[in-house]
């Protein structure tokens, strides 16, 4: 007799070499029909060990590790970094520095953002983004060449300042980029914004309560989709951000076009930033003239002896840092960036714990995914914005 | 923070917290507590209208291995109402059973895997204490200090088993680290 064996739920294997899933997350779905009942994301694949190394280098080899955590906001990254160092030794950098970092870290929040619209869009089905997003991410990949010489991995900001002035010509360029940039954003909302697939994909997906959103340790554009002007660039401004005019986007429903509204409408707050601080900027030093800190400029050490010494000292021995301790965060694209340094004094952090602000929204795809199709999968994979450098670290 | 706000923040921790050490550092307030008292006092510091702490920002672990008591925990809070921060820390023995507190932030699930998964530091009342970052049959604490850079094992693939081995490392500290002598 023919025996009827009924399937109740089977589990499947999201990644982690699916396209969708934003790098190598292995994300085990436990299925109801087409229903997700239970998500279990296992994170670790991209494990490279950045805390232990930061405590075996010194402050300034350090900080290479940082652009290879978030890869898609490398500045932002250094950016949390240098300030903590420069918190740590009690020191500020010149106010032209303060204003180059504050540039280059709301190019890279574009940058960023533009990332997330394009594969968002690509998760759902809308192809073209992608490619618009990657013609404006290819003029400011071409401004972080011409500041620092790399495409990605800048190493651009220092301890003290950054590492070089801005190239002849850049201001220029930036400017122009950003006065014509919300042009460009434009363009993109024409495609997506009242896009019925888009919305039939993005709205009511994901909902997380403002409640939720603090119990789960959302931050950044995740928290503030949820309803809470909380932005750290305004809680507790580093840098030239206490002197620029701008304003905080939130969401109303907490869904995942909520989401995907907010991280628009900083972009354009980004540009505002930008066009503000070029007018500011004053001219002067780009670093600490403090060089038992900070690297010489390369003609004085062809001339000059001390120069050449400081160099060697700095690049070998690194320079020392009281002891003490400290946290410091910044506003990375992705939300809050954290950095705990326990210093022992000498040229090596004792511990450096790195707090991204990936790693709490994914583990909140656990509690988000159940209920959900599994067509919403890549919705929710996509909205939470993740890049596994920084979360597995 | 400002130091006004830091004073305001420490009558108020003070009033509310009445015989704990309260620590002041020059930008930042220390709480240190007991592992009897932790979740009490979590519980007071997230609930509490005045203090407010309703997202667990961070928690690290760091060792010590020349204390008496090896291990720390530092819990980073935030209020985003008052926009005020507080540290907690806790001083943990080897293979002391650390209350969790997953059920007063949820997002302290994943922070405490991972200091389980780093220092080895055990958790009572997790529901799910695994590995997190490292490998599903890894060996070791790697952030505690005695654990080398280089690991402890290697892997190749080896062409006669048809399979990838791991094998202790042979590359010993000297030549992996040329520079280990300067300072």
């Amino acid at each position: 007799m023919e025996q009827l064996k009924e399937f109740q739920n089977y589990t499947v294997n999201f990644g982690p070499q699916h396209p969708a899933a934003h790098g190598v997350l292995r994300l085990l779905l436990e299925l109801d029909g087409e229903v997700v009942e239970r998500a279990d994301p296992h994170i670790g694949l991209l494990h490279r060990g950045t805390e232990k190394l930061l405590e075996h280098k010194t402050y300034l080899q350090g900080l290479p590790y940082w652009d290879r955590l978030d890869y898609m906001s490398m500045m932002c990254q250094e950016h949390t970094w240098v300030l903590a160092v420069e918190k740590l030794m009690g020191v500020t950098a010149p106010p032209r520095a303060q204003y180059i970092r504050t540039i280059f870290a709301e190019l890279t929040r574009i940058l960023n953002h533009l990332l997330f619209v394009g594969a968002h869009g690509l998760d759902v089905g809308a192809m073209t983004m992608f490619i618009y997003c990657f013609r404006e991410r290819e003029a400011i990949l071409d401004m972080y060449e011409a500041v620092c010489g790399s495409r990605m991995h800048a190493a651009y900001f220092r301890p003290g300042g950054v590492a070089k002035d801005l190239p002849d010509g850049l201001e220029e360029k930036i400017q122009a980029f950003a006065e014509d940039f919300p042009a460009k954003i434009d363009e993109y909302e024409t495609l997506l914004t009242n896009n019925r697939i888009w919305k039939q994909r993005l709205v009511d997906v994901g909902v997380v309560t403002a409640e939720q959103a603090l119990d789960w340790g959302f931050v950044g554009p995740m928290l503030r989709g949820s309803g809470i002007a909380y932005d750290l660039r305004k809680a507790e401004p580093y840098d030239a951000y206490a002197k620029v005019d701008f304003d905080i986007p939130v969401g109303k429903n907490g869904d995942s076009y909520d989401r995907y509204l907010v991280r628009v409408e900083e972009m354009r707050q980004s540009t505002r930033i930008i066009l503000q601080c070029l007018e500011k900027m004053p001219k002067g030093d780009v670093k600490l003239q403090d060089f038992k800190m900070s690297i010489p400029n390369r003609t004085d050490m062809e001339s000059g002896m001390e120069s050449l010494i400081h160099h060697f000292k700095l690049v070998s021995e690194g320079f020392n840092v009281p002891a003490g301790e400290v946290y410091l965060a910044t506003e990375s694209p992705k939300g809050e960036l954290g950095v705990y340094i326990v210093s022992q004094g000498g040229s090596k952090p004792y511990r450096a714990k790195i707090r991204s602000a990936g790693f709490n929204h994914l583990q909140a795809l656990k509690k988000m995914l159940p209920g959900h199709m599994i067509a919403d999968v890549t919705t929710m994979v996509g909205t939470i914005d993740i890049v596994f450098g920084e979360i597995d670290r | 923070m400002t130091s006004e706000k830091l004073d305001r923040l420490q009558m108020e921790v003070a009033a509310r917290l009445p015989g704990f050490h309260v620590e002041r550092l020059a930008d930042a307030l220390v709480v240190h507590v007991t592992i009897g008292s932790l979740l009490s006092t979590m519980a007071r510091l997230r609930d509490d209208i005045a203090l407010d702490f309703k997202l667990l920002v961070d928690l690290a672990g760091v060792h010590y291995p020349d204390r008496e008591i090896p291990f720390e925990l530092v819990y980073q809070l935030l209020s985003v109402h008052h926009n005020h921060r507080i540290r907690v820390k806790l001083s943990v023995k080897e293979g002391e059973l650390v209350p969790s507190v997953a059920r007063i932030w949820s997002c302290a699930d994943w922070y405490e895997r991972e200091a389980y998964d780093m220092f080895g530091i055990l958790f009572s009342g997790h529901t799910d204490l695994r590995r997190i970052l490292n490998d599903y049959d890894f060996h070791g604490y790697p952030l505690r200090k005695d654990f080398p850079v280089v690991g402890l094992v290697e892997s190749r693939y080896d062409a006669v088993r048809g399979m990838v081995v791991k094998e202790p490392v042979r590359l010993g500290k000297e030549d992996r680290e040329p520079f280990r002598q300067s300072p």
